[in-house]
């Protein structure tokens, strides 16, 4: 397995060179004359916020896009890569962020979907193991996907690629559905992958990780290159101005605020998922004051879309007083009762949950607005409610679209999340519950938003943030639970919530521990 | 060379608006080679089919007739597709509406009743559509069946009832045998608009619906209610919205429609329930429906087109000797092709020629 022999010392010609690459859609560019070479023996970084053009670029490296102008040179040879399979058959692999995955296929069965096929399966189930085995990525290749965790998901893509024997890999956002533990273990395969002598591409926007992992990085702003520096020399504000073009304000707390009063309460929570591999809620219980914003960090997948729908109404707990607002018991309330009571909610997915995607923006305000907002009169639609709902949101949150009332799915992320958000905050609710708040965001509307969320804290409001982003709750958040198979830990103080700390937490080692506890405190209290 | 169909970035409204023309012109073309195919001049058939129905005040009003209880069915029916909610059976709620509504008719036959019979008759068709309708959605609600078999299934069971009805309990013991009921007082008749003509009231009723459903859609929270759950049903959910009973209210409507369409034409045009008295106007409103895109003015303008579709079928029949099962395989046509052409809003079609190493046998 170990053809590609570590290189005698750092070679000269690059791997891969991209030379002046300009994709345009229509008019507009989403990569302007970029150039990259990708050496091997090394880690490349690509930054660059969303829309910067990271994944335009390494789509016509992977042949998924043609380029409008330039070229790519591969070992200083001009190619033109008409898909994917060429790509990998130049020795060019690729891990995607988004996993293309049977779940209800095992793991040999997966991988051998997206081999060529010219082997028998017992053959590469062999080869499988072995190649998990010498990576140090262990996998149990007869296990079907829907029983394994996030991070042994992505060891299958990893080691699907590297049983092509990639000259280089192409990794994007490997560790956005990582645990830090789990990140520090694929950060030893990379380095490992590394002194073979095959060249990484790594894309990210974590500025930690690129400066412990990378020795070059290519930095994307606008779809243009900003520059190409070593991450260890720069700093991670140095580096997020060149990202962003300009520095980014820090958010500010509010001055008075986390009274004593609890507005969210949750008692022994449990709900079966309705959906097979979904996750059972047990036994969750926590407690969010006025004026406090509480974090529920932990892996996706462990439960946090459950534990939403359950807290928004969209679906009903078996008993009454398993989520109380405001002192009122709602556990078995419809979401339109528990936004009279008071709350408001924002869902993880923008499009198609949040916002109906092809609605105009005034039909989104009437989304949620219908059951507490006066934008209905005996049945009839106050039109001229809804609009100035969307003029309201557009002016306080700096929502950005063409024209006065566009269709949802015509915005771009940042913006439409801040309509979402928006939408809500200006109901001014006594409780929020908010499921990853920037995700895909871009730094700007993000700092708007975790702002909006700090301000509408500071005036008493109980906000829940779920969220994946381990640095927004420690910015934001005042504690921190983490949630894991389903199970909801004690929340820590933010102040001492350390990386580690959650981290161990993320990857189950005391939940069993801390649910315990949680029975006994239970107990204690009735 | 391949055809696909690629995801456009936006809705074409420019298709959006265009698709029914489109499909009508490309089923005149289909048309006219069928014509050819049975040997007679595509040009003159298709001038009795289209052009001459709509010279003569006649059947232009006959055409106004046979309207009246597509646009009515077809107004329910778009309420029901909106919301992703797949009722196809019309027909049946027809049948059940005209049953319930003369019921009435029959047992105050000749007894001298006042003029309370007709509305009375209407309420109870509108009635009798919608609980026969509510039986495919509480069996979607409750069991999960599907609702497109049960609705369409129950269409012969209606259908069986009324040939029973009419050929024993309440067949005329005056009617020398023949399977229907005695003619219907006049206390139990739909007026006419026009001295002498077969228009009727029913004609001003099915408008009213067009508007009230017009209103209901476009103005308030249920017309919202509608379109959120068939354009994103999580957003719907999310927003407060039970798919259950949104199932349930929008079969009730479409039924109580349905119903109302069965027994205005059973009181109004015919005048006695029999057999027959519908030919399939339940599935062409399917038609009807998409044909005039889902929105209320469009269903107007479409059922006026399809109703002018039976008028000239009959007239090729009698001056051209051209089957009127002809009919039907036009609206069939005209169906696949509108439900072709909307998929061009979402999608356009692209010739690619495949790369030469794929060509070349690789795979």
């Amino acid at each position: 397995m170990h053809e590609a022999s570590p290189p005698p010392g750092p070679q000269k010609e690059p791997l891969l060179q991209a030379i002046d690459i300009t994709k345009r859609y229509g008019t507009f560019a989403a990569n302007d004359s970029v150039s990259i070479d990708l050496f091997p023996a090394e880690i490349h970084a690509l930054l660059g916020e969303n829309g910067a053009g990271k994944s335009t670029l390494v789509k016509v490296m992977y042949g998924l896009v043609q380029p409008t102008l330039g070229e790519l040179r591969w070992q200083g040879q001009k190619v033109v890569l008409a898909g994917p399979s060429q790509a990998r058959e130049l020795g060019i692999g690729m891990v995607f962020q988004h996993f293309s995955l049977f779940d209800n296929l095992t793991v040999a069965e997966n991988v051998a979907l997206g081999l060529d096929g010219k082997e028998t399966f017992a053959a590469m189930s062999a080869r499988l193991a072995q190649v998990s085995q010498d990576y140090g990525l262990p996998l149990d290749p007869k296990r079907e996907v829907w029983r394994l965790s996030v991070g042994e998901r992505q060891r299958i893509e990893i080691v699907r690629a590297l049983m092509q024997n990639p000259k280089l890999l192409i990794l994007d956002e490997p560790t956005a559905v990582l645990t830090p533990n789990e990140a520090d273990q694929l950060f030893i395969v990379l380095n490992r992958l590394k002194s073979e002598g095959r060249a990484l591409l790594y894309i990210s926007h974590k500025l930690d990780e690129v400066k412990r992992l990378c020795d070059t990085a290519t930095i994307l702003r606008g779809g243009k290159k900003v520059a190409t520096c070593n991450p260890k020399e720069e700093t991670a504000a140095s580096l997020a101005r060149m990202m962003v073009g300009a520095d980014i304000g820090e958010v500010k707390a509010g001055s008075a605020r986390a009274t004593t009063v609890p507005r969210l309460v949750v008692n022994s929570l449990s709900l079966a998922p309705d959906d097979p591999h979904g996750t059972h809620l047990q036994s969750v219980s926590i407690e969010v004051k006025g004026g406090e914003i509480l974090g529920i960090a932990g892996v996706a997948g462990n439960g946090q879309d459950e534990f939403f729908a359950a807290l928004s109404g969209e679906r009903l707990s078996h008993a009454e007083g398993s989520v109380i607002i405001d002192g009122k018991s709602a556990g078995q309330l419809s979401i339109t009762e528990r936004r009279r009571l008071g709350a408001a909610f924002v869902p993880e997915e923008r499009l198609g949950h949040g916002t109906a995607p092809r609605m105009k923006l005034s039909e989104n305000a009437l989304l949620t607005g219908h059951a507490a907002s006066h934008m209905v009169n005996r049945g009839f639609v106050d039109k001229p409610a809804t609009l100035a709902t969307v003029d309201r949101t557009t002016k306080t949150f700096d929502v950005r679209k063409a024209k006065r009332d566009p269709e949802a799915a015509s915005l771009s992320g940042g913006n439409l999340q801040k309509f979402i958000v928006g939408r809500e905050i200006l109901r001014e609710p006594g409780v929020l519950v908010v499921s990853q708040p920037t995700w895909g965001v871009d730094a700007g509307a993000a700092a708007v938003i975790r702002q909006a969320l700090l301000d509408l804290s500071g005036r008493g409001t109980a906000v829940l943030v779920i969220s994946q982003d381990l640095d927004e709750l420690a910015e934001i958040a005042d504690r921190i639970a983490v949630m894991f198979h389903g199970h909801l830990s004690e929340p820590i103080e933010a102040a001492l919530a350390t990386r580690e700390k959650l981290g161990l937490l993320m990857g189950g080692s005391s939940a069993g521990q801390s649910a315990g506890q949680k029975e006994a405190s239970h107990a204690a209290g009735a | 060379m391949l055809l696909v169909l690629e995801k456009r970035a936006e809705r074409s409204a420019v298709i959006a608006i265009t698709s029914p023309l489109i499909a009508i012109a490309l089923t005149l073309v289909t048309m006219s080679v069928l014509f050819a195919i049975l040997g007679k001049n595509p040009i003159a058939a298709l001038n009795v089919y289209f052009v001459e129905p709509l010279t003569d005040s006649f059947t232009l009003m006959e055409i106004a007739v046979k309207a009246t209880p597509l646009v009515m069915i077809a107004i329910g029916l778009s309420l029901c597709y909106l919301a992703n909610v797949w009722n196809i059976g019309a027909e049946g709620q027809f049948l059940m509406g005209a049953v319930c509504g003369s019921w009435l008719a029959v047992v105050t036959n000749g007894t001298g009743a006042g003029p309370w019979v007709l509305p009375a008759m209407l309420v109870l068709g509108a009635l009798g559509g919608a609980l026969y309708a509510l039986i495919p959605a509480i069996c979607k609600v409750r069991f999960g069946a599907n609702e497109i078999l049960t609705s369409l299934m129950l269409v012969y069971v209606a259908d069986l009832i009324m040939d029973y009805l009419v050929r024993g309990p309440w067949r005329d013991p005056k009617g020398m045998n023949f399977p229907t009921t005695a003619a219907f007082d006049p206390v139990a008749t739909v007026p006419t608009l026009i001295e002498g003509s077969r228009l009727h009231s029913g004609a001003v009723v099915a408008c009213i619906v067009v508007m009230l459903a017009a209103v209901m859609l476009g103005r308030t929270i249920k017309g919202f209610e509608i379109r959120v759950v068939g354009a994103a049903p999580k957003a719907a959910r999310f927003a407060g919205f039970s798919s259950d009973r949104l199932v349930l209210f929008t079969f009730a409507v479409s039924g109580a429609l349905a119903g109302l369409a069965g027994i205005i034409e059973v009181a109004g045009p015919v005048g006695v329930l029999q057999p027959g008295i519908s030919p399939g106007y339940g599935f062409t409103a399917i038609i009807v429906a998409f044909l005039g895109r889902l929105n209320p003015i469009g269903i107007l303008i479409a059922g006026l087109f399809l109703a002018l579709t039976f008028i000239g079928g009959e007239g090729v029949q009698i001056s051209m000797k051209i089957p009127l099962d002809l009919t039907k395989v036009f609206q069939g046509i005209l169906l696949f092709y509108v439900l072709a052409c909307d998929s061009l809003i979402l999608y356009r079609i692209r010739l690619i020629t495949p790369y030469r190493k794929a060509a070349d046998g690789t795979a």
